[in-house]
Formats: structure tokens, sequence, C-alpha cells
């Protein structure tokens, strides 16, 4: 396979979970917040094909052995159930499959409040995406100015931006966090959130990337061709644009990549700190940090597949960036 | 209750107990001595039990210990003149054998065992009893236990009578004035006269000392402490107790504590059969635990609800002198009795039991729990969940719905946010499930969970919050317990702490009530006066209760004479009689 083969498969899978993550309310049978107080952590429903007598039906359905008689339920699909917002938008009620009442369908089983943790899955990637990438994304940026001037200036500008970078690895955030909690007012809605975990975790991220980058930049002006172009009359801003920082795609790549499943946990650190998504609102760190309860790890294996399923979609995400890495470097030369 | 204990029996038995086993030392001086006879099933001496604990002591020092690790070692090294029992509930005598209470209530007179020592051979006497009083109430040392010693706003005077009698006087009659001394360690004044009188005594026992530096009447004393991993007791040859076949207690050659920071990892060690007792853990982890308990050689224990409440409650203080508009608007739907009535009324008190506790707890209506035997009002009413009922209070009080949003009669939406603490996990789902009850009422809430310090600082003094879920565990069962609490001037008054006169009609019966039974030495009578709080409690709804969670416990059976109970320590109160086989 190509790196070419191997960006465009990567770039098809994360479109396609983009998308299911994007129509969560259609693909999920359930609303994030709603709860069935019977069915605390039930395990995951088995569909079936075959009945008893072993007949083979087109349609899935589901047994509800929990009741005094075991009831069958049927797989419907487009039906019509809990309200929800395509993209936080339109307004729409139909989703993908559900079930009769009262019968339930948890793909993923349930959590402590007999939560569909499927839907919960869905919905949770919407913030957690999100947030994940948008302040990936800041980290990064600033991470590349500050280490782009900081390599190619040298000199006193180093120093200052990079003695000020060491400062800003240095501080105690978990100090720092609990006096912005304790600034905020209590109230903080769901947009106001979001900002605040995409400005917390870009802004606390952005020493690291911009120290790597100054390492290559470094490399990069001293090498032949921009010496040359130098020579040649170029401005700074021509050679920044031109010749140095294409060097630095790769570094940034990685560390794009690497950073987003970070910030996908960290999340896990600010709810506790009142910082982060709250309840019922889902997560996926919020998801996560439920497996760090024993009782959880030893009990109710269906809790680790949020955990399990996250594991490909990062891996997709590094092949991507790989990909494009290698890709990168066949052009350059 | 009765007024006058004696304890006779011991001094028959002293001479019996005095031949078995005790070093030559002790026996010259035991020979008259006043022993107390434990009933039980006699055990094996020798041996070690080995219990965690969340973490390591901060001090050794009874009079300075705040924290619950450092108190649970204390225990078992330093003794009480009255105690507590567990068990019953009821006090017992401990270090004095008797005690007179003068007509008026306000004179206790005690009898101390005679003949006791030390961990370190050191006799002990009405000097020590006067000297550990002089140091709890002394200001400058600010002990935990001083507030509680300060009755009728003047603390206890205490008077050696002769060698063996003190006399302690109160400014007021005191109905629970024999729980007073319970958890009150008696301080060798040979060893920490000198380091009190020299201004040193912040400083004295702490762990960086020597183990012979220390020394108690508890039924062990300090063997080694090596930081980071564990203190050892050793078995006090001096103790002053026996069991029914005159063998001297306590049984156990030694306890260790190992530090283990989290309640996981305690299940784990005490799974895996590292550790011989275990308690304070949740519902959740007492599942895991049961699946095995058939093969593991341990047991589990379910004592029932304890003396923890677990509530609801909104700001109700006086916000004046506050910069804080939005709050002081919502009190006027959080000061309306109706709009908590519907609010209690919508809570599903069963669905939290079964979700948070896993069915291991109890619903309560008011402050007292059904653990509680002795105070427990048995007529307050248990009204089922309904969102109708609270439907209608909410109508009756001029609110509305708008697209299915509840409206205030001014047109404003209800909304509000609960503030927990985020290291309390069951108080956090507790808080999420109130969330999806009352939005079947059209009211939005916002759960926050804090770092418990910020939380509390803004229940306590910030006054910056709107709704909280909280817990109390009442040190003992008797409501003097709870003054704090109940008193509108009290710090514990959550809804609104501190008052300089009660703000309500009902605060102000709650007071009176709260003093009188203070006062009130017939038991009858209190309980009456404390029947009418918890009415109070239950009809005015400052806190609504939601739920008591049972006691858990757990032992590997090789231990004999466990026997837990709800107050605590709920495990090892009576370690002075636990053995290994």
């Amino acid at each position: 396979m190509t790196h070419r083969q191997k960006l465009v498969g990567a770039l098809v899978l994360l479109a396609a979970f983009q998308f299911l993550i994007l129509f969560a309310g259609f693909f999920a049978p359930y609303g994030f917040a709603a709860q069935d107080r019977e069915q605390p952590f039930a395990a995951p429903t088995t569909v079936h094909f075959w009945d008893t007598q072993g007949h083979f039906h087109l349609r899935p359905f589901i047994v509800d052995s929990e009741s005094s008689e075991a009831r069958v339920y049927p797989v419907r699909f487009f039906v019509s159930g809990t309200p929800y917002k395509i993209a936080g938008i339109i307004p729409a009620q139909v989703h993908l499959f559900g079930v009769e009442q009262p019968g339930r369908i948890f793909l993923m089983g349930s959590d402590a409040y007999g939560r569909d943790q499927f839907s919960r899955f869905l919905f949770g990637g919407q913030s957690s995406m999100l947030a994940g990438l948008i302040a990936a994304l800041l980290s990064v940026s600033i991470g590349i100015l500050v280490g782009g001037i900081a390599g190619y200036y040298g000199g006193w500008v180093d120093e200052l931006l990079m003695r000020g970078g060491e400062l800003f690895l240095a501080l105690p955030w978990l100090y720092l966090l609990f006096a912005v909690r304790a600034a905020l007012p209590l109230h903080i809605s769901q947009w106001e959130v979001f900002l605040l975990l995409v400005s917390v975790m870009g802004l606390i991220g952005w020493a690291r990337p911009a120290r790597l980058i100054r390492g290559v930049v470094l490399s990069a002006k001293q090498r032949n061709f921009v010496v040359a172009a130098r020579g040649f009359g170029a401005s700074d801003a021509y050679l920044l644009r031109r010749h140095v920082l294409p060097q630095t795609y790769g570094v940034l790549l990685t560390q794009m990549t690497l950073l987003i499943p970070q910030y996908v946990l960290a999340e896990v650190t600010l709810t506790f700190l009142g910082l982060g998504v709250g309840e019922p609102l889902p997560s996926w760190g919020t998801q996560l940090a439920s497996l760090q309860q024993f009782y959880v790890l030893s009990s109710y294996w269906w809790m680790f597949l949020p955990a399990l399923l996250l594991i490909p979609l990062f891996l997709v995400f590094y092949a991507a960036a790989d990909a494009l890495q290698e890709i990168h470097k066949t052009v350059a030369l | 209750m009765g007024r006058t204990h004696i304890w006779a029996k011991c001094a028959a038995l002293g001479l019996a107990v005095a031949c078995l086993g005790a070093p030559t030392k002790a026996r010259a001086g035991q020979a008259s001595d006043d022993r107390m006879v434990l009933e039980g099933v006699p055990g094996h001496a020798g041996g070690r039990l080995v219990v965690a604990l969340r973490s390591e002591p901060k001090t050794l020092n009874p009079v300075l210990a705040v924290d619950e690790p450092s108190r649970e070692v204390i225990r078992c090294l330093s003794a009480d003149l009255i105690h507590i029992n567990r068990a019953s509930l009821k006090t017992e005598p401990a270090l004095a054998k008797s005690w007179n209470v003068s007509r008026d209530g306000r004179q206790y007179t005690l009898q101390l065992r005679r003949g006791l020592r030390f961990s370190d051979g050191a006799p002990f006497d009405a000097d020590d009893v006067v000297f550990s009083f002089q140091v709890y109430l002394d200001e400058k040392i600010d002990s935990t236990q001083r507030d509680l010693l300060v009755v009728g706003g003047k603390p206890i005077t205490v008077v050696k009578v002769d060698q063996y009698t003190v006399r302690f006087e109160m400014a007021q009659p005191y109905a629970a004035a024999g729980r007073l001394f319970d958890g009150v360690a008696i301080l060798p004044r040979h060893l920490l006269e000198a380091s009190y009188k020299g201004g040193g005594f912040s400083e004295a026992w702490n762990l960086s000392m020597a183990a012979n530096q220390f020394a108690g009447l508890g039924p062990f004393r300090l063997k080694e402490y090596v930081p980071g991993q564990q203190v050892t007791l050793e078995r006090n040859p001096y103790y002053w107790k026996a069991d029914r076949a005159g063998n001297p207690l306590p049984y156990l050659g030694e306890v260790m504590f190992l530090f283990v920071p989290s309640e996981d990892a305690q299940v784990i060690r005490f799974q895996a059969g590292d550790t011989d007792a275990l308690s304070r853990f949740s519902s959740e982890n007492f599942a895991v635990l049961q699946k095995q308990q058939g093969t593991k050689g341990y047991h589990l224990d379910d004592l029932g609800p304890g003396l923890e409440y677990n509530f609801l409650f909104f700001n109700l203080n006086d916000l004046g002198a506050k910069n804080l508009p939005e709050i002081a608007k919502k009190q006027s739907w959080f000061q309306d009795l109706r709009f908590r009535q519907a609010v209690s009324a919508a809570i599903d008190r069963d669905g939290i039991v079964r979700l948070v506790y896993g069915g291991r707890a109890t619903a309560i209506w008011d402050q007292v729990t059904p653990g509680n035997k002795l105070w427990v009002d048995d007529k307050i009413a248990h009204p089922k969940r309904s969102v109708e009922r609270a439907r209608e209070l909410l109508q009756s009080a001029g609110y509305s719905w708008k697209n299915g949003a509840l409206v205030d009669p001014r047109g404003k939406a209800v909304e509000f946010s609960i503030l927990t603490s985020a290291s309390n996990a069951q108080r956090t789902k507790i808080a999420t499930i109130i969330q999806d009850d009352l939005s079947q009422l059209g009211i939005t809430v916002q759960v926050v969970p804090l770092d418990f310090h910020a939380m509390v600082d803004r229940l306590q003094s910030s006054y910056n919050y709107e709704a909280a879920v909280m817990g109390l565990v009442s040190g003992d069962a008797d409501p003097t317990s709870e003054m704090n609490v109940w008193l509108s001037n009290g710090e514990t008054h959550l809804w609104h702490p501190n008052q300089a006169k009660p703000a309500t009609p009902w605060e102000s019966e709650m007071d009176g009530l709260m003093e009188k039974q203070l006062v009130t030495l017939d038991y009858a009578k209190r309980k009456q006066l404390y029947d009418r709080v918890q009415e109070i409690v239950a009809e005015e709804l400052p806190v609504i209760c939601l739920v008591s969670p049972n006691i858990l416990v757990g032992a590997a059976n090789r231990v004999g004479n466990f026997r837990p109970a709800i107050l605590v320590p709920y495990a090892l109160w009576n370690i002075d009689q636990l053995y290994v086989q």
C-alpha cells in the first residue's frame, strides 16, 4: 500500500466516524440523559437473528429475560423517539433503530444510572472530539508562532520566549485551575464550558510543541538552500514561509495526533475540578473516568467498550499523520 | 440510663488476674488493682492483626489529632474515663470505675481505678486526669475537644479530691455529660508536663519521636513507625482489662497499620488476605467482595443504616452584605416552603438507594436514621415519591409551566445549581439523580462538583452557592453531638449558619428545644423534645433528608470476637478483645 492509499483509507475511516458523531442523534437509539433506574449496569443486549427453534429471522430481535416471562422485542428501523437536533440545529426525532417500550436495547450496556452507553458514546464524541481537535490546533498554532520566532531569530528573543515557555511548563496548573474555577460563576452554559475546555487545554499545552519546533527551525535555517536563498536576498517572511516552516510539518502533525488523545483524557481531570463537561452531558473523558474504580473494572466488562473503541480511532489518527509525514518527505526529496 | 454506675465485679477478680502472665513489675502494682472484666468469648493470646489506614497518621498526640487515621491509631494507644460502648450505644465505666452525679446535675464525681499503670509502667492517678483536662481546655493548645468541654459557655472545672477521686463541675446541668468523656484520652503527666510547661506541646508526640517517649493507658503501645509504610503497635502488658476467665487483655500481640492510600487499593489488599479487617468502603466494593466471600477466608457484614445522613439544602443565608444579586433573587423560591416541599416530593429516594448504594442504604425523611434506635422518631411520615403532588404544590405557590419549563410567579424560569464534593462519588451521583428527577418538574439543574475545600469555602464563608448535597455523620447517637447543626447560631447550621438571632419562628422553636434537651436529665422528656426537632426538620425542610448509607465492614475469618458497630470506629472498637486463630 502506498502512503497515499494509506492516507486515503485513514481519512475515509475518520470521515465515517465523524459522520456517526455528527449525526449522533440519529444513530443513537436514546437521548444521552435518559435513565432507566431499573437497569443500572445492564450488560450489552444480545441481538438475535435465530429464535429458540433455530429459525432465521431477517429482522433481528432482542429478548428481555429480566421480567418474569421472557418477552421478545423486534428491532425496528427508522423509529420515532426522543427529539434531538442534527448538528445542533435541525430538530428531528427519527432514530436509525430502536425497540418498543418497555424494552431497552443497550448495544454497549448501560452505566450506573441505566443510561445507554452506546448513545452516550456517540454524543460524547461531539464535545470531546471537537474540543480535542480545536485545543490541539490552538496549542500547535501558538507553538509554531513562538517556536518559529524563537528558533529563527535566536539571541535574546529566543532566550525570552523559551524561558517564558519553561515558566509555563513549571507552573502549578492544578492550583491555577482551582483559582480559575473559584473566579468563575457556578452556572456555566454548555458553550462556555466548551470554550473554557478548549482554551484551558490549548493554552496549557503550547510550550512543548514550541520547543520542538524551535529545534527544527534552528537546524533548518542552517541548511545550505536556506543560506543560499538568504544570499539571493530573500526576506525573513519569505524564508520562513517557503523554506523553514515546511520542515516542521512532520513535527507538527505528530504533535497534533499526540495531543488530541491527551486532551480527551485531560478532560477527566478538568471535570474533577468542576471545569469540564458536567452531568448529564456525556464526554469520552467521563466515560473513561468510570474505569478508575475497582468495582467497575472487576465487575462490568462492558464499561471498557468506550475505551476499546477509542484505541482504533486514535490509531487511525496516527496512521493518517504517519502517512502525511511520509508523503511530505517524498515530496520534499 | 442510670445515673450511678458501680463496677464491683472487678475487685473480686483482681487477685486471680494478677497471677496470669503479667510481667513481674506489673504484678506488684496490680495485686490490689481494679481490673475491668469484659464479657465475650475468651480468645487466644498472641498473633498479629493487620489493618489498612487511608493515610499516615499526622501525630500520635491525642490532644492535637484531627485526622481520622491519627485518631484510629490513638484509640489503640489511649483510654478515656467514661466510654461509650459501641454495641449498646450507652456509657460504661472505663478508667473511672464509678461516678456520682449531684442532684442539680452539675457535679460529676468520678472514682478512678486503683493501681493502674501507663504502658511504660508509671502509675496512673488523679494528677494525670487533672493535667489532661488542663491541656484539653487550654485555649493556646487549640484542641478540637475543647468545644465539647465547654458547657453553658464556661469550661468544665476539674478538681482533684484525693489520689483516686476527681470532681468535674459544669456551669449548667448537662444531659449527656457522661458521654463527654468518651474519646478524651488521659495523658501521662510524667511524660508531657515538661513540654506543656516549656511551650513545646504542639511538637510533642509527633511520629519522629522514639517509641519509648510515648505511653498511654490503651491496650497497645507504640513499637515501630516506618515512614511511608506502617505503624506497628505491641501489646501493653499493663493494660487494665481482663476477660471473664481472668486472662489479661488484649489478646493480640501486635497490631500493624499499613498505609494504603485509596479505598480501592484497601479493598484489593483485603481481598488478597493482606489485611484482616476493612471498614469505610462503598456498596459497590461490598458487592465485588461478596462474590468471593465463601472461598477467600473472609466474611462481610452489613450493619444496616449508620448515623450518616445525606441531604439536599438550599442557600437560605441573609445575603444582604454579600454582593450576590443572582442568588438573592433565587432565594424567593428557596424560602418558599411549598417549593422545598415540591422538591422533596419529586425526589426518588428509592432510586437513590438502588442506584447509588446498590440497595445498601435506607431512605430517610429527617436527620435521625433508623440505625439510631434510641432517638429515631417513628411518627415521622414517609411520603412516597409523587411528581403530581410536587406539581400541585408548585401550582398552589403560583408557579406555572411554559413549554415544559417551570416559571415562577414573576415569569422567571426556575434554574439552579447543586454543589457537591468531587471526591465523593456517591453524593455526585445523588445530585445527578436529583437533576433528572427535577427535570420532570421542568426545573433545570446543574450539578457542580467542586474540590471539597472550595465547596466548604462557598458553604461557610462566601455563601456563593444555590443548593448543595452534603452528608453529616453524627459522632455519637446522642443529640448533643448535633447541637452545632440545629442551633441557629451554630457553625454547621448549614443552610444559614452563625445567625445572630433566629431568622424564622421555627428556627427559634428549634433553638429552644435543643437547648432544653441539653439540660434535661430525663431520657423520656429529652426524647419528646428531640422528636419535635425531627418533626420541624421534616415539616420545614431546611435540609431535605434523602438517604442513610449502611455501615459495611469485613473481617478475615481468623479474627475472633469481631463485633462491628455503627459508631466510629466501626470495626476495631473492641480491639482489646479481638484475637486471631
